[in-house]
């Protein structure tokens, strides 16, 4: 136990405690003591920011389950570091924002922050473990806390939806990358993060490493909404904006980003992992910024938004990771600056579209719509919302001198670099990096002016809500008012950050790539000459203003683009289709008849039978031990088979009844000529009670109806019960064949010996059942005493439907 | 003879299972009392059909048929007697509820 633990373990307990508050006078709002948590972890976190400068890295470890090698270990290193971070630090402030933003009175406050901080403390989990099943109980623990705060507003139809969705494709994907933890486990012997990544040789030469990359790569991708499971996140939205903000663009969706650049030192290096990582982020960043465009609600695009940012750290982190190939310092060091582009674009991007959910949210709040259709004109009602949404969006289009600008600025050198790269046919596709990203910049730039002019500028429209929109509280405006300063801050002084936070992080991405005691060379220029990069910007500056300008009229354009590829659409089919299907397949063999499952049962029976007794060998009949047949016995055999197969041909009950009773009286002969009387006696009288009890039912019975008196031949019973019955006869005669080499003798000569000289009877057999095996016997008289009280209790109690004793004869 | 027996057994449990598969209660009862012979016999048959004298030592006979059987079908017998009656009534109990033998009525209804 640490500070460490205690830090992912506070946000549970405030969880718990959460609830009590409602106990206090005066009923405060709750999230003044809630925000006392984040923000106390927040400054705990910078407080150990030298520390894992100096020394690279804290772990502590508590033991859980050692005997299968599962340990809670924390290790708090450079990737962790930033991670917490923002984590505490963007929650901090979406509490307070939250604390004005939702409504003690009208709102269940207390289950909100009681699944916020049951959210915050899973994902500080999932940053800070180092046990990958621990991780994965973390991981599954956030998609289970942001399935209920989705589903907030759970009267909604919309709300439930959304959640369902975001559980099903993130649990999908948590289970895949279970998956490949445990080949991750099988090839290297252990959980433990550090250790995997000392052993990252071993698992390159593994024939199990493709399956264990794709699948961590489907649970990173899942999570991080990338293409093609990017829809849970737009049906998201429906969760409140605070929510929003906080998991569904700064840490959440993140958490796939920090899982890639977790497993980074273990497969960076792979044509695969390279390919994958890129190929889907490039993907997602193309389609969700095109995507984006189209969107009339206001927290749809900016859904889509982080859906494509997320695609372009996803491609950055893949681009870094070809810095692993190499083993030439230089050439390393050339590409790893993707992955300083990606680690300062994530801080950059959690830090305005953050600012944007909130300034939306208050949009919301103040006008009651979040359509962009109905509103414009808020720049001077809200000056400040304006200022905010100002800064964020155009750190979001990369205009200097924003955060985004220097992290879009940085993007293109890693694409443009990617070109150099003569490995893994780079030569051959190298060339459209630098195309896909400069256009997906002018789609971002075209959204991220859409998203400003249209809400803010211009005049407000008709059919607009009746509210007064006027500027939102204080309150409200703190926490983006932070956020947007801190994007102008990082833009202006993006050495805030370098040695503090990039530095390190790199370090744990890229292990391996630096001398003991070496740092890597951290430095984003805030300008660097007359480049490629930014010429590259002014013509995404230039077509990106052309395409807003055009925009309306390119809308009637690109609809039915749309709607020829439908995602969702696919998903929702699927759902269906895998409903009905596995409906009519149960239905098709579920039938309810009695007589279906039987003959499954008896199927089943013989085939399994014949093949084990077939593959094995087993049949073998030899007759040489068997005794000889005596006239008698043949006609008994005779009889008994006589009347048995009279059964099913006798078309009234009673001599069905009448021929059961002749077969068992012939199996009471038998009992006779095989010596043995107590059997024959029991026999005797059981038959004739049986045959008794039978026909005083009888007579009670209602008669039959006509068509059932004749039993209908039916060829599938006819061949499974014949089958039934040649099994039998078949392993019957084998093992008989089998008992003239026997090794062993019947026990029976001890029974035979022993019972006058140690029980004192001459029946042996009475003496086995009360004696020897008295057991038996005793259980058997509770089966009749059961028999007997359940048949007493099922003619006398009679109970009507509203479960009352029916009074007999009413 | 065993021989014979095995094939008396294999029919009885033929015949058995083919009443167990039809629609009438009833035959379904007697078929489970033919299946209930059939594994009587077939214990029976299973220890060897050598002729000896009746396990009673008072007969002091040089050889015996085995006890052991007799003793585990006994007890069968006891337990399906059993087992036997209470399905009867409760078929004379369903009959009397639902006016119906017929196992394709007696179905549960789709969404029931």
């Amino acid at each position: 136990m640490s500070t460490l633990h205690a830090a992912i373990i506070f946000p549970f307990i405030l969880a718990i405690a959460v609830p009590l508050l409602q106990k206090l006078p005066g009923r405060p709002h709750p999230g003044w003591a809630v925000l006392s948590g984040p923000a106390a972890l927040f400054v705990y976190f910078l407080a150990q920011i030298p520390l894992v400068q100096s020394t690279g890295g804290i772990a502590s470890a508590i033991s859980w389950i050692p005997s299968l090698g599962i340990e809670f270990i924390v290790n708090l290193d450079g990737l962790s570091l930033l991670f917490v971070l923002l984590i505490t630090g963007i929650g901090s402030l979406v509490v307070l924002y939250s604390v004005f933003y939702m409504n003690k009175e009208k709102e269940a406050i207390y289950r909100f922050y009681v699944y916020l901080l049951l959210f915050m403390g899973a994902m500080l989990g999932v940053v800070l473990s180092d046990n990958l099943i621990v991780l994965y109980g973390f991981w599954e623990l956030t998609s289970i806390s942001s399935f209920l705060l989705i589903a907030f507003w759970h009267h909604r139809e919309r709300s439930r939806y959304g959640a369902l969705k975001s559980m099903l494709i993130t649990v999908f994907g948590g289970l895949a990358m279970l998956g490949g933890f445990v080949l991750i486990y099988l090839m290297t012997g252990s959980f433990s993060l550090k250790e995997i990544v000392q052993s990252a040789d071993m698992i390159a030469a593994h024939p199990l490493l493709l399956p264990a990359l794709v699948l961590v790569l489907l649970g990173a991708f899942t999570k991080s909404a990338q293409f093609p499971f990017h829809i849970w996140l737009p049906d998201a939205m429906e969760a409140p904006t605070p929510v929003s903000a906080y998991l569904h663009s700064a840490t959440m969706v993140k958490a796939g980003l920090y899982l890639v650049a977790r497993f980074s030192p273990v497969f960076s290096g792979q044509a695969a992992w390279f390919w994958l990582v890129c190929a889907v982020g490039l993907t997602t960043l193309v389609f969700g910024s095109f995507k984006a465009i189209k969107q009339t609600d206001l927290k749809a695009m900016l859904a889509f938004s982080t859906i494509s940012q997320l695609g372009l750290i996803m491609a950055l982190l893949g681009l870094g990771s070809a810095a692993g190939y190499f083993t030439d310092g230089q050439q390393s060091l050339f590409y790893s600056k993707a992955t300083m582009a990606a680690i300062f674009h994530l801080i950059n991007h959690a830090v305005f579209k953050g600012a944007l959910f909130m300034v939306v949210g208050i949009v919301d709040h103040e006008t009651g719509t979040r359509d962009i259709r109905k509103l414009g004109g808020l720049m001077t009602l809200m000056p400040v919302t304006f200022t905010a949404a100002l800064i964020g969006t155009f750190s979001m289009a990369g205009i200097p001198p924003f955060g985004g600008f220097l992290s879009k600025e940085l993007f293109f050198t890693a694409v443009l670099n990617a070109q150099e790269l003569g490995i893994w046919s780079m030569q051959t596709w190298g060339g459209l990096f630098p195309v896909i990203a400069w256009v997906a910049s002018v789609f971002t730039f075209t959204y991220s002016m859409i998203l400003l002019f249209r809400t803010f500028m211009g005049k407000r429209q008709h059919g607009a809500p009746e509210k007064q929109p006027h500027e939102a509280p204080v309150g409200m405006l703190i926490s983006p008012a932070i956020m947007a300063s801190l994007a102008l801050l990082f833009g202006l002084f993006p050495g805030l950050l370098t040695y503090s936070l990039i530095e390190p992080a790199m370090a744990s991405i890229l292990p391996g790539l630096l001398a003991p005691g070496e740092k890597f060379l951290v430095s984003i220029p805030f300008w660097h000459g007359w480049t490629t990069e930014v010429f590259m910007t002014l013509g995404v500056i230039l077509i990106g203003s052309g395409l807003f300008a055009l925009q309306p009229r390119l809308r009637a354009l690109h609809r039915p683009l749309f709607s020829r590829i439908s995602l969702n659409a696919a998903y929702d089919s699927g759902l269906r289709v895998l409903e009905r299907s596995s409906r009519r397949l149960t239905n098709r063999y579920m039938t309810g008849s009695v007589r279906d499952y039987l003959v499954y049962i008896f199927t089943f029976l013989v085939v399994v039978l014949g093949a084990i007794m077939v593959a094995f060998d087993g049949f073998g009949i030899d007759m040489s031990s068997f005794a000889p047949i005596t006239i008698y016995e043949a006609a008994i055999l005779l009889a008994l088979i006589g009347a048995a197969i009279a059964v099913p041909f006798a078309n009234s009950r009673l001599l069905a009844i009448i021929l059961t009773g002749a077969a068992g009286y012939m199996v009471t002969l038998f009992f006779v000529i095989f010596r043995a009387p107590d059997l024959a006696l029991t026999q005797l009288i059981v038959e004739t009670v049986s045959v008794t009890l039978f026909l005083l039912c009888f007579y009670h019975l209602p008669k039959l109806k006509k068509e059932l008196s004749v039993l209908k031949f039916k060829l599938t019973n006819f061949l499974v019960s014949l089958g039934v019955g040649v099994m039998v006869t078949l392993i019957a005669l084998s093992a008989l064949s089998e008992g003239s080499s026997h090794p062993f003798e019947s026990i029976s000569k001890f029974f035979l010996e022993a019972s006058y000289t140690l029980a004192g009877g001459k029946n042996v057999v009475n003496v086995i059942l009360v004696d020897f095996r008295g057991f038996d016997t005793m259980l058997e008289i509770v089966v009749l005493g059961i028999a007997s009280l359940a048949i007493y209790a099922m003619i006398r109690l009679n109970l009507g439907e509203d479960g009352e004793q029916v009074p007999p004869h009413a | 003879m065993e021989l014979m027996m095995a094939i008396a057994v294999g029919i009885l449990f033929m015949i058995g299972v083919y009443l167990i598969l039809s629609r009438s209660l009833l035959r379904i009862i007697l078929g489970t009392s033919l299946l209930t012979h059939a594994v009587h016999l077939l214990l029976l048959t299973m220890a060897r059909l050598k002729k000896g004298a009746p396990p009673l030592l008072g007969e002091q006979a040089s050889a015996y048929t085995d006890p052991i059987p007799a003793a585990l079908i006994l007890t069968s017998i006891v337990i399906s007697f059993g087992v036997t009656s209470f399905f009867f009534v409760l078929a004379y109990k369903s009959y009397q509820k639902l006016q119906t033998d017929d196992m394709e009525q007696l179905r549960g209804d789709e969404g029931e």
